[in-house]
């Protein structure tokens, strides 16, 4: 286990290297380069672009600048944002937040509901609910999240009036009850898509065990239909779906951009189109950054959980 | 048949069984899964049901285990278990019974076992599920069935998960777990059929223990004679949902009255410890010399220490003459696939020489080889798995020589002529793997691998996976095959019957070496290595029927 952990470790520090190299040279790539936002203000001269560049080192080498800016982030050292001088990872960290609470509360909802549909889909294969479970996975999939975001809106918000039709809390209130009441619409928005994934991958694990063998050994032990489905069943089926969910991970903490977009979230997805569109490099590069080790992180967290509840994982 | 079985109280039988009729689902190849069968376990015996598959001998079991799937149902008849008419019994009456009155174990330890629980948890929740004992009763219970059923070391096995334990091991886990609230009833369904010989010996054996000292009802379904021979005390015997015979295992053994029943005991391989009488035709001189052949397999990490490494084929040497067949038999794990890949080079060897008509082919690389393959062909196990489901028959057979360049008309021609060769319709040729039978399936992929006019034929289990009757026509059309063409032969097998019947020579193999290797007369009946008279010994049926049958007359 140490050995495979030590592999892993090594082979992610190998991963963010490139990624990091490809991202920032693909960045840099892009037409109009860091400083194109500063040229837009008429009142910037060549002279005063000129003393920018030097001040923040754009005048060097690309690889040069990429080294600097690597030992700096290693260092933890993120670098600053164009636009307002603040520290990347304080930028970071006052978004987390917001997506953190938006996405964690969506990905439960979707886990457990998507969970609970999964194997009773299974279980009840070919009844009324299997079916309109397959149909409602397959309609809250192929319509668009922003879609249901403004029908959400338009229904609750602006004809119902019982939910705010965005931002995290109203200024001035900032309690958690006010929080909450924000959050309602957009979490069950953004689960919509995912119960739908999740169920469709239950239902499908499920029904994989359900036809093993050992399931039919604990029918002839004479066990009770509930305990063979709790203790045999779901354990089981629960195994791959680890996976997935250590896969979606990383999205649920990088945000959502489109439900970001419509709900007017404060997350890392608006964040990171907001940083984007104002070329504000330092950000975009810490984003990314941000991201690769999370998913990085999550797939090793994902194989440890694994390796921890399967056996013959763990002893091999 | 059903007519002349009398009227047993209920309380000589464990399992009575009165005209059971068991639907199958509208569409299926026919109605009834089993119809109108009657018999009984009586208490005390061991009944051995036994039949080719879709015989419903499995279906009877699991109807009296109430295990039928949903769309199965029983329309009519009777079936009492211990007394208790079960067939419209609700289904907590039949939970209640199932592990307490009758157990059930499987095929295929592995699969019937839980990977994600302890051995100790499995078994303690058959107690628990009847709320029998307490937490700590119900752990000495369990460490004293695993030492009943023979495992070694109960107090760390109770801790065990099964993955870590040999086939023989886990179906011993099995029968612990079904003896966990001593039933009545045992039903075992093919328990020894994915184990290896020996194995399946010790098994036997044990099952057999067990049902004396307990006094247990055993209804034994096989669709093996040799193993009826062994364990019966009584047989019924089943083809396509009807009971053809039943009667004392001595009775069906000796004298069957059904001509299906002599049919399936006349097909049922024997050792003949006679040689074969070798080719005239055949030229002299071999096809192909083994010298000092090697694989090695690593697995784990060489970086991080925790390497293992197991020789699979471990300096194997023979030479196998024209049109004669080399059988290689073993265990699982004893390296005879490894060995069938290594010839075919679908793996590459470690070391040694492959002189196939006197040159190496050991060393060649893919495409050095490639203009060689055509004249060593494979016959593989699973006739199912080794046909792509989305070509035609004749896009199978004819795909290989068009590849090497043979003209795709004479190809067609050529794969007509072998399709009625190996003795099916030449309508065959267009139609998709799914519309055969697995008999057929084998055919087809032996009219494949001929295709080629091979000089050597590599058959990697390729009769295991067949009914004894099916299994029967395979083998001799491979011996026509070889009479009419000379093809040479290495024919790997586990069943050592099997191979008594098609080798001219056999290999015995065990951890990688060859232990002993001769023509079948010695093999069988004056065997040199230790090994090779253990295997012999544990063959079904063949060792102790006179024993048994003598001890049965006192």
């Amino acid at each position: 286990m140490r050995g495979f952990l030590i592999n892993r470790l090594c082979q992610s520090l190998v991963l963010l290297l490139i990624v990091s190299v490809i991202g920032f040279v693909v960045l840099n790539l892009i037409p109009g380069g860091p400083l194109a936002q500063f040229g837009l203000d008429p009142s910037m001269t060549q002279d005063d672009l000129n003393r920018l560049k030097e001040q923040l080192g754009l005048n060097r080498p690309l690889w040069m600048q990429y080294l600097d800016w690597a030992w700096r982030l290693v260092q933890g050292d993120w670098g600053h944002s164009f636009r307002d001088g603040a520290s990347v990872l304080d930028v970071i960290g006052r978004h987390l937040f917001a997506t953190l609470l938006l996405m964690g509360s969506s990905t439960i909802i979707a886990i457990a509901i998507g969970t609970w549909i999964g194997i009773r889909g299974a279980t009840h294969r070919y009844s009324v609910f299997d079916y309109l479970a397959t149909v409602g996975a397959m309609v809250a999939l192929s319509i668009p999240t922003f879609w249901f975001g403004l029908v959400g809106i338009y229904v609750f918000s602006l004809q119902l009036g019982w939910l705010p039709a965005g931002n995290m809390y109203t200024i001035g209130d900032g309690s958690a009850l006010n929080y909450m009441h924000h959050l309602i619409l957009p979490s069950i928005v953004l689960a919509l898509v995912h119960v739908a994934i999740w169920s469709r991958y239950m239902r499908s694990a499920t029904l994989d065990v359900i036809s093993q063998e050992f399931v039919k050994t604990a029918r002839a032990k004479g066990l009770s239909e509930r305990r063979i489905l709790m203790k045999h069943v779901v354990g089981n089926a629960l195994l791959p779906m680890i996976t997935l969910a250590g896969m979606q991970l990383p999205s649920v903490l990088t945000g959502a951009l489109v439900t970001e977009t419509v709900f007017t979230w404060p997350g890392m997805g608006r964040l990171f189109l907001d940083s984007l569109g104002y070329s504000d490099y330092p950000v975009v590069m810490g984003l990314l950054m941000f991201s690769a080790i999370l998913v990085v992180l999550c797939n090793l967290i994902t194989d440890i959980v694994v390796a921890i509840i399967d056996p013959r994982i763990r002893l091999s | 048949m059903v007519a002349k079985i009398e009227a047993v109280n209920a309380g000589d039988a464990a399992v009575s069984v009165r005209g059971l009729t068991v639907d199958l689902p509208k569409g299926m190849e026919r109605a009834h899964a089993v119809e109108n069968i009657s018999f009984d376990l009586k208490r005390g015996q061991i009944l051995c049901i036994i039949g080719e598959s879709g015989s419903g001998k499995s279906v009877t079991a699991n109807t009296i285990m109430g295990l039928l799937p949903k769309i199965i149902r029983c329309s009519s008849g009777s079936i009492h278990l211990d007394g208790t008419a079960i067939v419209d019994a609700s289904p907590q009456k039949l939970r209640d019974m199932r592990g307490r009155v009758v157990s059930m174990i499987f095929q295929d330890p592995l699969s019937a076992l839980n990977p994600l629980m302890t051995v100790g948890e499995q078994i303690t929740e058959a107690m628990t599920a009847h709320g029998v004992g307490t937490k700590a009763s119900r752990r000495s219970r369990a460490i004293e069935l695993l030492t009943e059923v023979g495992l070694p070391d109960p107090e760390l096995m109770y801790f065990q998960y099964p993955f870590r334990l040999s086939g023989g091991q886990r179906q011993r886990v099995m029968i612990a777990m079904a003896l966990a609230l001593e039933p009545s009833v045992l039903i075992a369904d093919e328990p020894t059929t994915a184990l290896d010989v020996t194995t399946q010996a010790q098994i036997l054996e044990l099952i057999r223990d067990i049902q004396r000292r307990k006094g247990m009802s055993v209804m034994f379904i096989t669709h093996d004679f040799g193993v009826v021979a062994e364990i019966a005390d009584s047989v019924v015997v089943m083809e396509k949902g009807r009971i053809v015979e039943q009667g004392t295992a001595e009775q069906v053994l000796n004298s069957p009255a059904h001509p299906y029943t002599k049919r399936l005991i006349a097909a049922v391989p024997r050792l003949t410890g006679e040689d074969r009488v070798p080719q005239e035709t055949a030229s002299k001189g071999s096809i192909l010399k083994v010298e000092g052949l090697s694989k090695t397999y690593r697995s784990g990490s060489v970086l991080f220490g925790g390497q293992r490494v197991v020789n699979a084929v471990n300096d194997v040497s023979f030479d196998l003459a024209h049109g004669r067949t080399l059988g290689v038999v073993g265990e699982s794990g004893s390296g005879k696939s490894s060995l069938g890949r290594l010839l075919i080079k679908l793996q590459d060897s470690d070391g040694g020489r492959i002189l196939f008509e006197g040159h190496d082919i050991a060393k060649l690389s893919e495409s050095e080889f490639r203009p060689l393959r055509p004249r060593i062909q494979m016959i593989f196990q699973d006739p199912f798995a080794s046909l792509n489901p989305r070509s035609t028959i004749g896009q199978i057979l004819t795909v290989g020589p068009v590849a090497h360049g043979m003209s795709y008309s004479q190809a067609r021609e050529e794969a007509r002529a072998l399709l009625s060769h190996v003795g099916l319709d030449a309508g065959a040729y267009g139609r998709y793997p799914h519309e055969f039978s697995g008999g057929q399936r084998q055919r087809i992929g032996i009219a494949r691998a001929l295709m080629f006019k091979p000089k050597l034929l590599v058959a990697d289990e390729a009769v295991s996976a067949l009914d004894v009757s099916i299994q029967a026509q395979i083998l001799e059309l491979l011996d026509q095959i070889q009479r009419e063409t000379g093809v040479s032969m290495i024919f790997i097998t586990h069943d050592l019957r099997v191979a008594s019947q098609i080798c001219d020579e056999i290999a015995v193999m065990q951890k990688g070496r060859i232990v002993e290797h001769g023509p079948p007369s010695q093999i069988f009946l004056n065997p040199q290595s230790a090994y090779t008279r253990e295997l012999v010994a544990a063959i079904p049926g063949e060792r102790p029927r006179n024993t048994r049958m003598n001890a049965a007359n006192y």
